[in-house]
């Protein structure tokens, strides 16, 4: 009876519990990091991977992720980002809540509407950190030219976003590989 | 993808609690990263520890990346220049031969100037470099300019230390951790170097666009007497920067100024010097500053007069 129940205990968890919860926390740490290596940049051009990297985990495993998680990830976000240090914990901790309200308005999902909301917040996540890290400018050069300077880095977020949801399905294979025999 | 039936988590209080707990957590998460961000804009630098250790603990990997960085730029550039590489061939050849002549008469020039120095006992007006460093990471995807290089607090690196290139200015050090510190670049829209035209010294302020190139705000109004062209070097006004390093060169003038690129593209310099800050007042060939003056102590208030006084004098100030 004990032998059977642990029998069937393996054959229901063949993954690693460890590597099952780890990865998405790990993948999304690893893509904060991402912009940092390996160019000197002189403008914002490469996409906030670990924002993508968020959505893309939440929109592939609903309730993998706890609702508290953004303020976690994000905190290290702000650490390498150069944002200014809570940019990154209000955000995300809000795009989780909104994708939160987001599902449960609209339950029914495909590719082209999780895009489309993906490209929201990324549009959205992108002009409100210009506005934070502007927040407290005193100089009057830029003005107007900021949000045009934003503007390629929203395209090329949103035109990255379905590779890295791709990057994510395939992480999400590999996390729940099994790898106990089970005789 | 079919939506849940039933929006409950489950019959079991726990599982509701959590699930509660959860969302409580969230926005206590939206509350306290807004309380750290209205700290960290409006008291400034008060997470600046925070930084310096995630970039130390960056640092040798980033260091790595630092000297792979030529060979993914070049990989960039050799992909766009199929496009253009026949009429590019063809102008440098051109080029080559004219800078092959012109490179022997420099040569000539620099041997007898570097003579004429030495006879004169001329010392090079350079400050010695504090620390050469390699640029081992950047803010890529922020709007903020910043990027940290492999220097620290180890190597005598302390805040406010101009960085530059051979080629030009590239930012100051803003915050200083044990093997790394944090630079602001002059392309930072809160970077402002005060400079002048190399060519007769007009003053002005550059700033920094966020998007790689500066702006420069002329001080003087009026007759914009600038041209594409023109090179401004730091004036070293105010300290810090220290004065002649080469900064930025115009290429589109505007009504009030002019749009300027950095001498020193950061993308392209990967060895940088750090060093000391200036301070005029340290400068030996300047007169000393005029010494503090103690302000003359204040007079004592005189004791309040009494009222019946007081009165009196008012009597007799009526006829």
């Amino acid at each position: 009876m004990i032998a059977e129940a642990a029998k069937k205990r393996r054959l229901l968890n063949g993954y690693s519990p460890i590597l099952a919860y780890i990865t998405p926390w790990a993948a999304i740490v690893l893509a904060s990091c991402l912009p940092l290596w390996p160019v000197i940049a002189s403008a914002p051009v490469i996409p906030p991977f670990g924002f993508l990297m968020l959505l893309a985990w939440r929109q592939l495993r609903p309730g993998l992720l706890p609702v508290w998680s953004g303020a976690i990830l994000g905190l290290f976000d702000d650490l390498v980002s150069g944002q200014p240090m809570g940019s990154a914990i209000t955000l995300w901790s809000a795009t989780m809540l909104a994708l939160d309200v987001i599902e449960a308005r609209f339950p029914w999902r495909n590719f082209l509407t999780e895009w489309l909301v993906a490209a929201l917040m990324i549009a959205a996540y992108v002009l409100l950190g210009l506005g934070i890290a502007n927040a407290a400018m005193v100089n009057p050069a830029g003005g107007i030219l900021l949000p045009l300077l934003v503007a390629p880095q929203i395209g090329l977020s949103v035109l990255v976003y379905p590779l890295v949801g791709r990057a994510v399905a395939a992480m999400d294979r590999w996390r729940l590989r099994r790898y106990r025999v089970v005789s | 993808m079919a939506p849940p039936v039933n929006r409950r988590t489950s019959y079991s209080r726990k599982a509701q609690y959590s699930t509660f707990a959860a969302y409580v957590a969230g926005v206590l998460g939206v509350l306290g990263g807004g309380a750290v961000l209205a700290s960290s804009v409006f008291g400034h630098s008060a997470f600046g520890w925070m930084h310096m250790v995630a970039a130390d603990v960056q640092a040798p990997a980033a260091r790595i990346g630092a000297q792979t960085r030529a060979g993914a730029g070049d990989a960039l550039s050799v992909a766009g220049g199929f496009l253009t590489s026949g009429p590019e061939n063809a102008r440098l050849r051109r080029e080559v031969a004219l800078a092959r002549t012109r490179a022997i008469e420099t040569q000539a020039v620099v041997d007898e100037n570097r003579r004429l120095k030495d006879q004169l006992h001329l010392l090079s007006d350079t400050p010695q470099a504090l620390a050469n460093a390699w640029l081992i990471a950047s803010t890529a995807s922020s709007t903020r300019r910043y990027a940290t290089i492999s220097a620290g607090g180890a190597q005598g690196v302390q805040s406010g230390m101009p960085v530059r290139t051979a080629q030009g200015l590239v930012g100051r050090v803003l915050e200083v951790g044990h093997m790394a510190a944090r630079i602001l670049l002059i392309t930072d829209t809160e970077s402002t170097v005060p400079v002048r035209r190399a060519s007769d010294g007009t003053p002005a302020f550059i700033n920094g666009k966020g998007d790689g190139t500066l702006q420069v705000r002329l001080l003087s109004l009026g007759l914009n007497p600038l041209k594409k062209g023109d090179v401004f070097v730091t004036s070293g006004a105010g300290g810090l920067y220290w004065p002649g390093t080469p900064m930025a060169q115009v290429v589109s003038l505007t009504h009030d100024g002019a749009i300027a690129r950095p001498l020193s593209d950061p993308a392209a310099s990967e060895m940088v010097t750090v060093q000391p800050a200036w301070e005029p007042t340290a400068d030996p060939t300047l007169p000393p500053p005029t010494p503090d003056v103690p302000p003359p102590p204040p007079k004592k208030p005189k004791a309040p007069k009494s009222p019946k006084t007081g009165a009196a004098d008012a009597k007799k100030h009526h006829p």
